[in-house]
């Protein structure tokens, strides 16, 4: 399909990432997006809970899947892009095999998240937003997980680490490493 | 079974009664997203197992509930003992075996688990005996701890659903508002506004389809009760919304929750799902001819879509930006349809209000706030967790009643009320009786209920500039004054920060705050400047001392403080050895510690590890 598509000046697009690069894509991925499609009425109230499926399930909205979705939703695909760069839950590149969520809620804040982030950085060699070369860490910072009693909190993948310290980030790391290799 | 008529209802509300009964004994553990963090999945595993393998269920009755979030999440995993009300502390899965041999065999408490009071050193064994819970007054909250929110049974024989029932068997519509309104009831997500009225507006207003919606989108940091309202008792919230849909007369709902809160979407979708199989949502509720059902929408992850014009633009999938409200949601709302919205922590009180009356929940609070208010208590202080009280109770009851004091002892500075719209609140203002109106005018707001306690070492200006980042960050972006506005204000604050203030910086920070309260169309923007607003008003010595003297008081603006040890206090723990992030420290166990300035980030965490107070911040020039 011939389709036009000026790449905004914003969000992973700054990255380098050209259109042509989103739009490459396989059979079995194309039939896991209809799959995907298929759980939700072809309506534009479906949009988001579409991104949010495809998403968790490639962990990036793939170009073919943006298009897709614009087909059979039947929304200007303009209007799904616009929508796929608003939210934080989307991203247009790939994201790492594991997250790394550092909350920035306020009582994390004041309770000295910052440290978290920093040593995070220091030990993969990545920014908030970032991911490793080899795939597999992603750091966000992320504003309040709404576990504040907790605070300091960080999500490595799915655990949740309460009153984290700084210290305790290489071995959360190496345990990851450990599950994905 | 499926309830099909209003008598269906109560036979199964009996049977629900019955099999609660089975139980004589029940071990509650709390599985909250903060409990479970702490590995209280693997502690309600091993509860099953030994009551299984050790014949328990059937010799004593006892059985295991995994419950919603207890509260106290200081001190958890939290495991409760009922009818007993024996509450255990910083449970871990090798504590089960004693807990079973000596409670629920022998009868007696294991004393090194129950919480230790702070301020006399005594361990409490009743959790209603203990501080943080003694005070409490737990409405919206009534149930969470209580029940296992995936089984509705419990719920049932709970009370759930009996609002409902009411509603449904013995009021009409406009009875259901008048109830609503005359308890005083008002929006629980932070505008306070009057929740009969909003009904009323929506009952009368023309439309074929109408909607309630229920704001789950949490994104005020430092709150998290509407996540552990969804996650212990969603119940409570359908309950409600099919009451408030039964008075508007509407007939479709969605539940919008945030999308960082995976756990409420598990437990709110089992809930709807199980109401639906039991009767109490879909085609003709209980034989009465009212249908009503609800849906789940997930957030994307975007703070300004807990407005509420930027909500329903997101569930209808589109880019959540705000729109003008010379259109009331209640005449155009989702779909332009009629809608009413309201907040999680409201709808959870709609049930209630309803079974026991409008008089009983008006005899609580102040004059003009009627009922209880849930709260996240956080920060620098000693218990943290949730607390519901009635309206009008002081700070002062809140942060050091219930909530112990600030954590060490430190000086108490500031509570942060509101989230990114509202406030500080000093010292002084710490006998404030808290509701919406009290907090509105000392410059603060109450928002969603999270109430962040700040000590010394906290400093005013990095607060500000914090909600500045996450406010630009989360600004939808279309009004000039909060896009723009917000980028030149941190730009000022940042330069404060690093020594470059000059005189000026607080009247441009001023003019910019005036305009961005002026200009901007949603509250998100009108209300972006009020951290500001309130720390120049409460705290505007911190700011000169940042400009006219480059020092950071707090001891946090990395650029203007060093830090030293003081060798006269300095015990050689090597606690602040071991917290260094950058092997700035030198030292032996035992012997002095010397910080090197050169290596020194200035990051404070030695300044927080050493429990001798023998870590100094200091102004950086005068150290040169």
């Amino acid at each position: 399909m011939n389709v036009m598509v000026r790449a905004p000046g914003a969000g992973p697009f700054r990255q380098g990432v050209q259109m042509s690069d989103l739009l490459q894509h396989e059979d079995a991925e194309l039939a896991a997006i209809d799959g995907i499609l298929a759980r939700y009425p072809a309506a534009e109230p479906s949009l988001i809970q579409v991104l949010q499926d495809i998403q968790r399930q490639f962990r990036y909205l793939p170009g073919a899947a943006l298009l897709r979705t614009s087909e059979v939703l039947g929304v200007p695909l303009a209007r799904v892009m616009s929508v796929a760069t608003f939210y934080k839950a989307f991203s247009l590149v790939p994201v790492g095999k594991v997250v790394i969520k550092v909350c920035m809620g306020t009582a994390c804040h004041i309770r000295g998240a910052d440290l978290l982030i920093q040593e995070v950085e220091r030990q993969l060699g990545i920014k908030p937003g970032q991911t490793t070369d080899d795939g597999m860490f992603t750091l966000v910072s992320v504003n309040c997980v709404g576990a504040c009693a907790m605070a300091p909190v960080m999500i490595v993948g799915e655990k949740y680490h309460g009153t984290a310290k700084a210290a305790q980030i290489p071995a959360a790391l190496e345990a990851e490493r450990e599950v994905h290799a | 079974m499926k309830a099909l008529k209003l008598d269906d209802f109560c036979s199964m509300v009996k049977h629900a009664k019955a099999e609660a009964a089975v139980a004589r004994r029940s071990v509650l553990v709390c599985c909250g997203t903060g409990c479970l963090a702490n590995g209280s999945a693997e502690i309600a595993a091993e509860f099953e197992k030994q009551m299984e393998s050790r014949g328990l269920r059937a010799s004593l009755g006892v059985y295991t509930k995994k419950t919603g979030c207890h509260g106290f999440c200081e001190r958890g995993p939290l495991v409760l003992v009922e009818p007993d009300g024996i509450l255990y502390a910083k449970v871990k899965a090798r504590d089960v075996t004693e807990i079973l041999d000596k409670t629920i065999v022998g009868g007696e408490t294991v004393e090194r688990l129950l919480y230790k009071n702070p301020v006399d050193g005594q361990r409490i064994e009743k959790y209603r005996d203990i501080p943080f819970y003694k005070y409490q007054t737990r409405i919206s909250m009534r149930r969470i701890g209580h029940i296992d929110p995936a089984n509705l049974d419990d719920a049932l024989a709970a009370g759930a659903y009996q609002g409902l029932y009411k509603a449904l068997s013995s009021l009409t519509p406009d009875q259901v508002i008048d109830e609503i309104t005359a308890s005083g009831l008002r929006g629980r997500g932070g505008a306070g506004f009057v929740t009969g009225r909003k009904w009323k507006s929506a009952r009368k207003a023309k439309g074929d389809r109408k909607f309630v919606l229920c704001n789950g989108d949490e994104g005020d940091p430092g709150a998290f009760k509407d996540r552990s309202i969804m996650e212990g008792d969603p119940h409570a919230v359908i309950e409600g919304m099919a009451i408030g849909a039964y008075a508007v007369g509407a007939s479709e709902g969605y539940i919008y929750v945030r999308d960082e809160y995976p756990l409420a979407v598990v437990h709110v979708q089992k809930a709807i799902d199980s109401a639906r199989e039991h009767g109490l949502l879909g085609e003709n509720i209980l034989g009465t001819g009212f249908s009503f059902d609800l849906k789940i929408s997930r957030g994307g992850g975007a703070f300004v879509c807990g407005e509420s014009s930027a909500l329903m633009r997101s569930i209808e999938g589109r880019t959540g930006e705000p729109r003008a409200k010379y259109v009331h949601a209640t005449d155009k709302g989702l779909f332009d349809l009629p809608t009413v919205l309201n907040n999680v922590e409201t709808w959870s009180d709609v049930g209630v209000i309803v079974e026991k009356g409008s008089a009983w929940f008006a005899s609580m609070g102040t004059p003009k706030c009627k009922g209880t208010k849930a709260f996240s208590l956080v920060g620098k202080v000693r218990n943290t967790g949730l607390v519901e009280l009635p309206m009008g109770e002081t700070l002062r009851h809140l942060i050091y009643d219930i909530g112990g004091g600030t954590l060490k002892d430190r000086p108490f500075k500031a509570v942060q009320t509101g989230g990114p719209s509202g406030g500080c609140l000093p010292a002084d203002k710490l006998d404030l009786p808290v509701d919406y109106e009290a907090l509105t005018d000392a410059g603060s707001m109450m928002g969603s209920g999270g109430m962040i306690v700040m000590d010394d070492r906290t400093c005013m200006v990095n607060i500000a500039w914090y909600f500045i980042n996450f406010l630009i960050e989360e600004s939808c972006g279309k009004c000039t004054p909060c896009r723009d506005g917000l980028y030149q204000m941190r730009a000022i604050f940042e330069d404060i920060m690093a020594g470059r203030g000059k005189d000026g910086d607080i009247e441009r920070i001023e003019a910019l705050c005036e305009g961005m309260k002026l200009g901007s169309l949603c509250e998100l923007g009108k209300s972006a400047a009020n951290p500001v607003v309130s720390t120049l008003q409460y705290f505007r010595d911190e700011y000169e001392a940042h400009i006219k003297d480059h020092t950071c008081p707090a001891g946090v603006c990395r650029e203007l403080t060093s830090y030293r040890i003081d060798a006269e206090t300095c015990t050689g723990c090597h606690q602040c050895f071991k917290a260094c992030p950058v092997g700035a420290i030198s030292g032996k166990p035992k012997e002095k510690h010397v910080i090197a300035t050169d290596k020194c980030i200035s990051c404070g965490a030695c300044f927080d590890a050493c429990p001798e107070d023998a870590i100094k911040h200091l102004a950086r020039h005068l150290v040169g």
